[in-house]
């Protein structure tokens, strides 16, 4: 007997289309017809609250696609709440946001502890706790934690960059680690040695830590340098950082020295170390510098300059928190386009776990958003970038660890 | 007590436990706040209102009797309702002996000691020695406690009826403490130290008594406010919580018990609607509130009704 194949395609087809129509139209508490509820929590006052430009950056950018007509012609209602960077409060704005203003999830709460304090309340919530603003390696745990994604690069992703260039540049290298000794250090110098395997034993010649109450680190970089090292892995916060440049420079130590990118600002970092004295430092990016002269004519900046302008013009235009703003509002528009009509919870992290090489207007050129229901970590690609005196110079490919 | 009082505290408490039967589950959760604050308010005002001795560290204390309770619990398996008793005498303790050496502190300058004890305590959550048993930066997550014998109660309402229970025993204690011998000796060590000794009043031992007594107070709210929270990390503790305090006892009213309660609604709800009215500077808002409050009514919110209700009497008398 032969089976005609065209009646039971037309079948499955019909079948494929009703159950399509049936998927039309699913909403959980915060998604309807004409709205979608999104909450937010950011430090607009107390230590922190230079980041809360962050959140006025998203607000603005979602007020921009409204104006446009919103996502899939619903308007987004982006709510976000002042936690002062204080973890009680942002547990009482997470409740506040998830059980009376019934967003649909949350996104980009800003902070580690501030997430550590919600992250078992979401999870047992299943409300999505979408792209933190974080860039701890705990947020891509999908098998323990499937509520809660990460967003930028996490530092142990970084640090396998950097082992990568030296396996790859410099085998030979005597290595030397200056790091905080919280888990944030912890956090760089886990991925470090990950991404030297074997080698870490043998390559690494020294590891010298310090508090985050410490005046200096001069004595510090002494010992590292007695040591012999010629290359150094410097994870330290802006304070230290410059201050390992400037005594390693004094002392007459010329290693191959790689900053993490969190204190690889020019202007807090560099310049109160020396400009002079940071020449050749590498460090990784995966954003747009704003005050780089090379982005001057960059479609995608230009984009984000007009975005600035007309949505938010007291914002800074050469703030690079509010260039990490739009790329993560951008990010999470392309999510709730994908989701489409069926505005679940379930679908929300369906999605943001469904990115195929997507790109922000304001992300390095080559860099792509991939995530997978195994992959919660967003962005994994970064560009290394040297310094030669004025601004960092970008070089070779777009490195990512996977 | 007049059965006025009696009658008045009989309603307010009936309204404190039908609370959380009407409002929502995260109301109750603030109003949980609410209380645990009140508790901490009521410890600093102990020492700042009725014995004159000005704390800009009492956050210190609230992060101590958190972290016990976190510690016990998280490290040691020690029940929730177990754990306050020994946050309790720890911060007694501690603020028994930071006491000792401020006695030779006055006014500003044991502010400042205080302020030093209010900055330093974070930091040394995160001292590595420590992180065993503090979780460094990291903190400690906890368990919520779910309602015992099989009562028909959402966590949340459980707690707030813990928390309500546990502040009911410390304002009965304190007020039967403060309106006695032992407050009134308080009170004249803060109005005139000299003339208080000279009555026979060992100002030494009653003063460092009240700092530790002080100090259990806020301890046991650091407590109440770990379990509620679930979590404690040092940067839950800055300095800006003493001053919170601070601000909650003066709002409030300084030495009045009520007065507590008034100071802990007015920090944990004004700083939300200060965020509501605006993103930019919700400081600034927030400051514009405690001028409004203290312009209006000096003495406090307490002192304000006190005066309002002596004039309606006066009113009704003529």
């Amino acid at each position: 007997m032969k089976f005609n194949l065209v009646p039971i395609a037309a079948f499955v087809a019909a079948a494929l289309a009703t159950s399509a129509a049936y998927a039309q139209k699913k909403y959980d508490p915060g998604a309807s017809d004409s709205e979608i509820r999104i909450g937010n929590t950011n430090p607009y006052s107390g230590p922190a609250s230079a980041y809360g430009t962050i959140g006025r950056t998203i607000a603005a950018y979602f007020k921009m696609v409204n104006e446009q007509g919103g996502v899939n012609g619903r308007k987004v209602n982006f709510i976000s709440y002042d936690d002062g960077y204080s973890p009680p409060k942002t547990v009482e704005m997470a409740r506040k946001l998830v059980e009376q203003d019934q967003v649909l999830f949350l996104f980009q709460t800003l902070g580690t502890p501030c997430n550590t304090a919600i992250h078992k309340y979401m999870n047992m919530q299943k409300v999505p706790q979408s792209f933190v603003a974080t860039g701890a390696t705990k947020w891509n745990d999908p098998r323990n934690f499937p509520w809660t994604m990460g967003y930028q690069p996490n530092y142990q992703t970084e640090s396998r960059i950097y082992a990568q260039y030296i396996l790859k540049e410099k085998p030979n290298a005597k290595i030397a680690i200056l790091y905080q000794n919280d888990d944030y250090g912890k956090d760089y110098l886990k991925g470090f040695h990950d991404g030297l395997g074997d080698k870490a034993k043998t390559m690494i010649v020294k590891e010298v830590s310090y508090e985050v109450t410490d005046p200096t680190v001069d004595s510090q970089i002494v010992q590292l340098q007695t040591s012999g090292a010629d290359v150094f892995f410097n994870i330290t916060t802006p304070k230290f950082a410059a201050q390992a440049i400037r005594k390693a420079y004094d002392i007459g130590w010329k290693p191959l020295h790689f900053l993490n990118n969190v204190s690889s600002s020019v202007g807090s970092v560099l310049t109160p170390a020396g400009l002079d004295k940071s020449v050749g430092i590498i460090t990784t990016q995966y954003g747009k510098d704003p005050t780089d002269p090379e982005w001057k004519s960059d479609p995608g900046m230009l984009k984000w300059t007009a975005f600035m302008k007309k949505y938010y013009p007291e914002g800074s235009l050469i703030q690079a928190e509010n260039v990490y703003g739009y790329g993560a509002a951008q990010t999470l528009h392309q999510v709730l386009k994908q989701a489409g009509d069926n505005l679940t919870r379930e679908n929300v992290m369906k999605q943001a776990a469904s990115l195929k090489d997507f790109t922000t207007d304001v992300a390095l050129p080559g860099i792509r958003i991939n995530t997978s229901p195994t992959d919660f970590a967003p962005i994994q690609q970064m560009k290394m970038a040297k310094f030669d005196g004025k601004t960092w110079i970008l070089f070779g490919e777009i490195m990512g660890s996977n | 007590m007049s059965k006025r009082q009696i009658l008045m505290i009989a309603i307010l408490l009936a309204a404190a436990c039908a609370l959380p039967f009407v409002v929502s589950n995260y109301r109750t959760f603030q109003f949980t706040l609410v209380l645990v604050y009140a508790i901490a308010l009521l410890g600093l005002n102990m020492l700042t209102g009725y014995n004159g001795q000005i704390s800009l560290g009492h956050g210190a204390f609230y992060a101590m009797g958190a972290y016990c309770t976190a510690i016990l619990m998280d490290k040691f398996g020690v029940p929730y309702w177990a754990t306050l008793p020994a946050a309790g005498a720890v911060c007694l303790l501690v603020g028994f002996l930071f006491g000792l050496p401020a006695l030779r502190l006055e006014a500003l300058y044991l502010a400042l000691a205080t302020f030093a004890l209010g900055v330093s305590l974070p930091q040394l959550l995160k001292y590595k020695h420590f992180e065993e048993w503090t979780g460094g930066v990291q903190g400690i997550v906890i368990q919520k406690p779910e309602a015992p014998f099989g009562l028909p109660l959402k966590p949340d309402q459980w707690l707030y009826f813990f928390t309500l229970a546990v502040a009911v025993v410390m304002f009965f204690i304190a007020w039967n403490l403060l309106r006695g011998r032992v407050g009134r000796a308080m009170v004249a060590i803060r109005d005139n130290h000299i003339a208080a000794e000279a009555m026979g009043i060992n100002s030494a031992i009653y003063k460092s008594l009240t700092f530790g007594v002080s100090a259990m107070y806020t301890g046991v709210a650091g407590g109440l406010s770990a379990i509620a929270v679930q979590f404690v990390a040092p940067d839950s503790f800055d300095i800006f919580l003493s001053i919170k305090f601070l601000i909650g006892i003066v709002i409030g009213g300084l030495a009045s018990i009520t007065g507590a309660v008034f100071g802990a609604l007015f920090i944990q709800f004004i700083p939300n609607i200060a965020d509501e009215i605006s993103k930019a500077a919700p400081w600034a808002i927030f400051g514009v509130f405690l001028i409004v409050f203290i312009y209006v009514m000096p003495l406090g919110i307490y002192g304000a009704i006190r005066i309002a209700m002596a004039r309606l009497a006066r009113n009704a008398a003529k």
